[in-house]
């Protein structure tokens, strides 16, 4: 994203500038990762208004299929694993690309691909299974709110993964420097936000779901 | 092979669809051709279509936002005219199903197509200048950002020529706005040139709030900022926090449009009330981000024409902060009549009372702020004084909008859009305009002419009143809003006066175009060499008139509020000593936001109409441009310290002439 476009404004003495007025505008990297937190609050917002849909639409099943009906708690719990796992290696390969590491950031990220890549997996036979026992989401508003939920994580995991080859093949381009480890730093704290959403996503919808 | 689209979407037998088709056709091609004649693409290219000076892209948000006020106004115009016709027997020059188009196109280009991007644009444009910084924190992402939102525009003017618009009002209510009711493109128009827009907006607020928290000047602390800095952080914060609300909001409604869900369908357990309140929580913190800015531009404007230092600034800011924070717990105003129960209507009626407090800070801290200044009467100075007077109306109608048993009476009648008018047009486009004639010289380096602004000035001020003080009466005697014919005809004479107004107001929008050419005719005798021409207060002023790219030659060193006024003073009392110049480092030009707009363009007309392959390609090939340009480590243009020292130089010599 043109986010980790560089902007080289001001002359910066390291260590003195922090951006609070001190000793002028901070540097790219503090104001990348500044940038990037800012873009995921927006983006946690955006999941809070589907979250309080899915509250209201929860019970408007309209004759069809509740979630009690629906959810199959141990798939769901595998692929949970399979997040929270990727979100360690993800955790452990930034902190090596950081060391310069190249070998094992490379075999944490390709970890990190494969769990991502299993978890949509999963994610997809779910709703497979669903729309061919009839309850797609054009069934019910309850499933119309779930489906579109539990897809836009799924959509954010898809674009993580593809942005995740992306920045393994910029840094086999040109080696860790310090722009791609700015992006990285941004995927990074990108995919644990995923792994946060998850963890209410699984509770709210589907612990709460089955009860 | 093309969807939807065929010949039948061309307005053929609409004669007035012609004619508004053709003349924008007409400008549009008259605007290249007079570009290849004169042979200017490649230094348009070069200079605004790839710049990512934050200076250069606030200009052409102001410049859209400039064009589709006249688009927006001629609506205005057209609806104004249809009521004053269509009254007891007469039916008026608009069918209905046309007249329903106006008003929802009316609504959608004045908020997100005028008054977003003439406020982002002035953001843009002042606030690095006021931070004392040489650009906002993600200068492509920048130009990303207007480009998006320039896209927006774009498919919203190409409704007026394919297809049609929507007719479900300017927030798209269910469930009128769903398939089966609203079958045609008009609805997916509209929501797809938002969808874009939006999150065009959405980076924008996001460069802005980093620009702001993480770029200042050596020494320019929180509570060193100019208040218009402090109104752009709290407006930006309530972008980010509200315009991800609007874009899930719009999604569910595609996807019931599009995949058949059941969000807000009447059958299948959708709930169309819960449209209204996700759209309104968006909806009511977007009135905070059009107007706080416009506050902060008045808090610049009030001081630096009265020469004195703002009043109460600490308390300034706390309002600025405190309206941020109430304008997240009011949204359920817009409906009382929903039948949410008395609690809940008694708490969100309190709570729509108590901003009018800090609001109510703000303007006793303008009017002590003038109490005992030295006033000078230029056009910015006008406009302000015409928002204090115009805007204290407008705010105690809202208060008494916001007592529910009143508001039960008063829902959805002409008194609320005669409320809501006198908030927008009385605080957000007088500030802005007032933004406009201040910050100008500052753009272009002369200023514009006087005499039409303050024609301009008093055209909109009395036309205005004779335009919106009816419809208080109007909307009092129980006339409710978006009437395409007017049963009742005693209701003609005030709908006359009305009418007289939109006239007035027309004059005042030509005095405004005809201030700027009669400017830019006579611009080398109007020539502002100082870069100062107001005795401002602040950064920006510091700076030759138009800025270098660069802005600062040097980063100042800050040490109080109204930072310029204290250097000014001080080079007075005892000189300055020459600074040091060092090589410094701009970006360089990107074509990244123009060619993804223009991909995002292609992505929402194929989604439109429903051409599936060419909304795949569209939205490929705008990532692919995305991740393309986002391959390189960019560079950016040095700038030697001998260059530096050469221009700084000359303006310092120019200022102290």
């Amino acid at each position: 994203m043109s986010a980790g476009a560089a902007s080289i404004l001001g002359r910066v003495e390291p260590g003195t500038a922090r951006g609070h007025g001190g000793g002028g505008p901070a540097s790219t990297r503090i104001t990348v990762a500044y940038g990037f937190w800012i873009f995921l609050l927006s983006d946690i917002i955006m999941f809070s208004t589907l979250f309080a849909t899915y509250a209201v639409l929860k019970g408007a099943t309209a004759g069809g299929p509740d979630g009690r009906a629906l959810f199959e708690l141990k798939t769901v719990g595998y692929e949970t694993a399979c997040l929270l796992f990727s979100s360690y290696t993800c955790g452990i390969g930034f902190l090596s690309a950081e060391r310069h590491r190249v070998e094992l950031f490379y075999g944490c990220f390709a970890i990190t691909f494969l769990l991502g890549a299993a978890f949509l997996g999963f994610e997809a036979s779910e709703f497979a299974r669903m729309v061919a026992m009839g309850a797609g989401p054009a069934r019910s508003a309850f499933l119309s709110a779930f489906f579109s939920l539990v897809g836009l994580h799924g959509l954010h995991v898809t674009v993580g993964l593809l942005w995740l080859v992306y920045l393994v093949a910029q840094t086999a381009a040109f080696g860790l420097k310090d722009f791609v480890c700015r992006r990285l730093h941004c995927f990074s704290l990108f995919w644990h936000a995923l792994d946060i959403i998850w963890v209410a996503l699984f509770t709210l919808v589907y612990l709460m779901g089955v009860q | 092979m093309f969807g939807r689209l065929n010949l039948a979407a061309l307005p053929l037998n609409e004669p007035l669809d012609m004619v508004a088709s053709g003349a924008m056709i007409l400008g549009i091609l008259f605007v290249l051709i007079l570009v290849s004649a004169k042979g200017w693409w490649p230094s348009l290219w070069r200079e605004w279509l790839t710049s990512v000076d934050h200076k250069r892209i606030g200009i052409m948000y102001v410049l859209l936002a400039m064009l589709m006020l006249c688009r927006g106004f001629i609506d205005a115009l057209m609806m104004r005219t249809q009521q004053a016709l269509a009254i007891g027997t007469a039916h008026g020059y608009l069918p209905p199903e046309h007249y329903d188009q106006i008003f929802s196109a009316h609504g959608t280009i004045m908020i997100f197509f005028v008054a977003m991007p003439f406020v982002i644009g002035l953001m843009n444009f002042v606030v690095p200048l006021h931070l004392g910084v040489r650009d906002v924190a993600f200068p492509v992402l920048n130009a990303v950002s207007f480009w998006l939102t320039a896209s927006g525009a774009l498919l919203v003017n190409v409704s007026l020529v394919i297809g049609n618009f929507s007719r479900a009002t300017w927030l798209g209510f269910p469930p009128l706005s769903e398939l089966k009711f609203s079958p045609d493109v008009g609805m997916d128009y509209y929501l797809w040139s938002l969808q874009i827009s939006g999150l065009g907006s959405l980076l924008a607020g996001i460069n802005m709030v980093t620009t702001i928290i993480k770029m200042r000047a050596p020494g320019m602390g929180y509570m060193r900022m100019p208040i218009f800095c402090w109104t752009a952080l709290s407006s930006s914060m309530l972008i980010v926090a509200a315009f991800p609300v609007l874009t899930a909001t719009y999604a569910m409604l595609l996807l019931d449009r599009y995949v058949g869900m059941h969000f807000f369908t009447n059958d299948g357990g959708g709930n169309a009330m819960l449209y209204f309140n996700l759209i309104w929580v968006w909806g009511h913190p977007e009135v905070y981000i059009l107007v706080l800015p416009a506050f902060g531009i008045y808090s610049e404007i009030v001081p630096t024409f009265s020469s004195k230092t703002l009043f109460g600034y600490r308390s300034m800011v706390l309002a600025t902060l405190g309206i941020c924070i109430i304008s997240f717990t009011v949204w359920l105003h817009h409906f009382f009549t929903m039948g949410a129960g008395a609690d809940v209507n008694a708490f969100f009626g309190i709570m729509s009372m108590i901003i009018a407090i800090p609001t109510g800070v703000k303007v006793f801290n303008w009017l002590f702020t003038m109490y005992r200044g030295r006033l000078r009467f230029e056009v910015p100075l006008l406009w302000a004084l015409g928002f204090i007077v115009t805007f204290v109306i407008g705010g105690l109608t809202g208060v008494l909008l916001a007592v529910p048993p009143a508001d039960f009476v008063l829902h959805n009648s002409v008194f609320l859009v005669a409320h809501f008018h006198n908030v927008i047009i009385g605080a957000v486009l007088f500030g802005v305009f007032a933004g406009y004639n201040y910050w100008f010289p500052k753009a272009f380096g002369f200023v514009l002419d006087r005499r039409w602004g303050i024609v301009s000035f008093w055209c909109w001020l009395l036309g205005f009143y004779l335009a919106f003080m009816p419809l208080y009466v109007l909307g009092l005697r129980g006339m409710t809003r978006r009437l395409e014919h007017i049963p009742d005809p005693r209701w003609r004479p005030l709908l006359e006066i009305a009418e007289v107004g939109a006239l007035l107001i027309l004059a005042g929008l030509a005095a405004l175009i005809t201030q700027l050419v009669v400017s830019i005719r006579s611009r080398e005798r109007r020539r502002d060499r100082s870069g100062d021409p107001w005795q401002g207060r602040t950064l920006e002023w510091s700076t030759p008139s138009p800025p270098p790219e660069y802005n600062f030659a040097v980063l100042p060193e800050v040490e109080s509020v109204d930072a310029f006024w204290q250097t000014k003073r001080r080079r007075a009392a005892q000189g300055e000593p020459p600074p040091h110049y060092e090589s410094i480092e701009v970006p360089a030009n990107s074509p990244n936001g123009f060619i993804t707009a223009f991909f995002a363009v292609v992505t929402g007309f194929a989604l439109i109409w429903h051409i599936a392959w060419l909304a795949i390609l569209g939205l490929a090939c705008a990532l692919l441009t995305l991740l393309g340009f986002g391959w390189f480590e960019r560079h950016g243009r040095r700038i030697p310290a001998e260059e530096l020292e050469r221009v700084d130089r000359a303006h310092r010599e120019q200022a102290a002439a």
